[in-house]
């Protein structure tokens, strides 16, 4: 990269939380030992159900709660005990946070403001972050006449203006609608290849997670239980949790030997970390089945497990079918299929079908 | 459609009634004022000499130096009383929003409290406290302005905690931190600044209950402008109702041009 003044914006800061505890009255453990270290410049999402402790590492991060045990270490530095205002980070609320009684421009400039900057540097430095938000024409705008998905872009602006050593935005996204939401979600992604800022992301949304970052946390009752890239953590769940939260999966009973599951009249290969030989559970990914009519013939002519159709859903871009497995004793799995949205209409409730596995690697966890 | 015009123009109708009536409820006392400090008792007839007397400040210095104390005590008490509720209720209010939201009822409480106790038992209570004031500060009256903090704080606390639930105090406040500021200016310039109003509100309730505060003045023998207005009723009715009139006209005009800078200032 090209030297600008700018150093620590234009080449990212390396991040360390090292077995970080936060305990809440009532000994509720938010965090439980969460380590996570976050390169230079990186874009990372923590992911997980309300309650993980996804905010509280943020906001730990951020200082805006002391940690109860752990280390915090930004840029070689250890900041546990250096409060918010010394910690220069650039920080992105899910609740509207522009002060009420700037115009977007001002409330750009604030941070600037308390770093001393004369008022030339403040205005041109706020007129480029506007810039690059795309609100240029809405400088002089207060925060009640703007939206919502205008002034969450103030907001990125005004926190990336004091050029921080990592940005934090804390489910910037969560109260716009559907399709605001997706658009800045994008141009979060643009904007922080282009300044380069070390970012931790928080969401509850596996899409918007999966969608932006550079790795992805997912955590569990204080804990990170896996760390990985998007495809990675999709592909290869280190754990039945992540499996389960990340995407849609089957949860089909099946028979495990020599590291392959039996299942849906075919094998499908495990990941580390499968259940041992025995009955077991193997989660697999709807589009990891294939469905054909019986009596077609045609794909599977191995044959594949027979089921019925409970429903067909056309989806838009995709297609869902819902089949139940015939069963010789007691009710059958139901499993999701997914198929191109104009082989839905081949598909009829109640319709035979027969499933088999594409064979994509799966995880098994025992059947208890 | 005719329907709904006469509904209309007998709503209007009923509601000119009604102002009209409240205008005449207050103003009449206020005219039978004027027309008491107008009236030659001696001569018979109409005199002004009354109101000539009380614009001639320096004569009214010098003839009644107990209202011109009292005038200038009270202007100085609504003044003391405004910015020590505001010094004590602002940051209080705001910290238990932020960081003790457990305390919030007992706040309450507390403020609410001067509410319940009547004038006189707070006089009662307040004079060992009182004691040490003068024995610490002195005499002055000025600080009769910390008993009335107290007296003011429920009406300021109700002010204030509409205010502070208008704004996201929370979020501003985090968001000012991390971009660098201090307690001291997330307060001075995040969080004052959008409770303008309900700054505003609370002062003005303080101001006009301090210009109009007779009972604890008077129990503690410090000499405020109702106090002096009592004393002078028992010697010249005339020219104490006069001043009475007066000091109402002036309150209206204060409380007037605060609104005034209030509106000013936000646009």
């Amino acid at each position: 990269m090209t030297a600008t003044p700018s150093p620590a914006a234009s080449r990212g800061t390396e991040v360390r939380l090292t077995d970080l505890t936060r305990v809440y009255p009532g000994n509720v453990r938010a965090l439980d030992g969460f380590t996570l270290h976050i390169a230079p410049g990186e874009f990372v999402a923590l992911l997980g159900p309300s309650g993980c402790g996804k905010t509280t590492a943020l906001r730990l991060l951020a200082g805006l709660e002391d940690a109860d045990g752990g280390t915090i270490e930004v840029g070689g530095r250890d900041v546990t005990n250096v409060p918010t205002s010394k910690r220069d980070m650039g920080m992105v609320f899910q609740a509207y946070s522009l002060f009420p009684h700037m115009t977007a421009r001002q409330n750009v400039e604030f941070g600037l403001q308390l770093r001393k900057q004369d008022k030339a540097t403040r205005h041109g430095r706020a007129a480029d972050m506007l810039d690059l938000v795309g609100l240029s024409k809405q400088a002089d705008r207060y925060a009640h006449q703007m939206s919502g998905g205008q002034q969450q872009r103030v907001a990125l602006a005004r926190a990336l203006a004091i050029e921080p050593q990592v940005l934090l935005l804390d489910e910037p996204l969560s109260a716009l609608d559907a399709k605001v939401r997706s658009q800045l979600r994008d141009e979060i992604r643009r904007i922080q290849l282009e300044v380069g800022t070390t970012t931790l992301f928080v969401t509850h949304d596996q899409e918007e997670a999966l969608a932006v970052a550079d790795r992805v946390g997912v955590m569990n009752a204080g804990r990170l239980e896996q760390l990985a890239s998007p495809a990675q953590l999709y592909k290869n769940p280190a754990t039945p949790f992540v499996a389960d939260f990340v995407g849609l999966t089957n949860r089909l009973h099946c028979r495990v030997a020599g590291g392959v599951a039996q299942v849906l009249g075919g094998a499908v290969p495990l990941l580390a970390g499968s259940a041992g030989d025995g009955l077991a559970i193997v989660l697999v990914r709807p589009e990891g089945v294939t469905i054909a009519p019986v009596g077609s013939g045609g794909s599977g002519g191995s044959g594949g497990a027979a089921a019925t159709v409970v429903s067909a859903s056309f989806l838009g871009a995709s297609g869902k079918i819902v089949a139940r497995l015939e069963s010789s004793e007691g009710v059958g799995d139901l499993v999701s299929v997914q198929v191109d949205n104009t082989d839905v209409t081949a598909y009829a409730p109640g319709q035979r079908v027969l499933l088999a596995p594409r064979g994509d690697a799966a995880l098994a966890v025992s059947a208890t | 459609m005719s329907t709904r015009h006469t509904e209309r123009r007998k709503r209007a109708a009923l509601r000119w009634t009604v102002i009209g009536l409240t205008l005449v409820f207050f103003l009449i006392p206020l005219y039978g004022m004027l027309e008491f400090t107008t009236r030659d008792l001696i001569n018979g007839g109409r005199t002004g000499k009354f109101w000539t007397t009380l614009v001639d400040v320096p004569q009214v210095t010098e003839r009644y130096p107990a209202l011109a104390e009292g005038f200038a005590s009270s202007m100085a008490l609504a003044l003391i009383t405004v910015v020590v509720m505001l010094l004590l209720l602002v940051p209080t209010m705001t910290w238990v929003r932020l960081r003790l939201p457990g305390l919030t009822r007992t706040v309450e409480f507390i403020c609410l409290l001067p509410l319940t106790v009547p004038a006189i038992v707070l006089v009662v209570g307040l004079t060992p406290v009182y004691a040490w004031v003068t024995y610490l500060l002195g005499e002055g009256t000025v600080w009769l302005g910390l008993a009335y903090v107290i007296l003011v704080l429920p009406y300021a606390y109700r002010s204030l905690d509409a205010g502070l639930r208008a704004i996201d105090v929370k979020t501003l406040s985090e968001a000012a931190r991390s971009l660098g500021a201090s307690w001291l200016r997330v307060m001075w310039q995040i969080v004052l600044p959008n409770l303008r109003t309900a700054v505003l509100s609370a002062s003005f309730l303080s101001v006009a209950l301090v210009l109009g505060e007779f009972t604890i003045a008077n129990l503690f023998s410090r000499k405020n402008l109702q106090v002096a207005m009592f004393e002078l009723g028992k010697s010249d009715g005339q020219l104490s109702v006069a001043v009475g009139l007066a000091s109402l006209v002036f309150a209206f005009v204060v409380l007037f041009a605060m609104s005034f800078v209030g509106r000013k200032e936000k646009s």
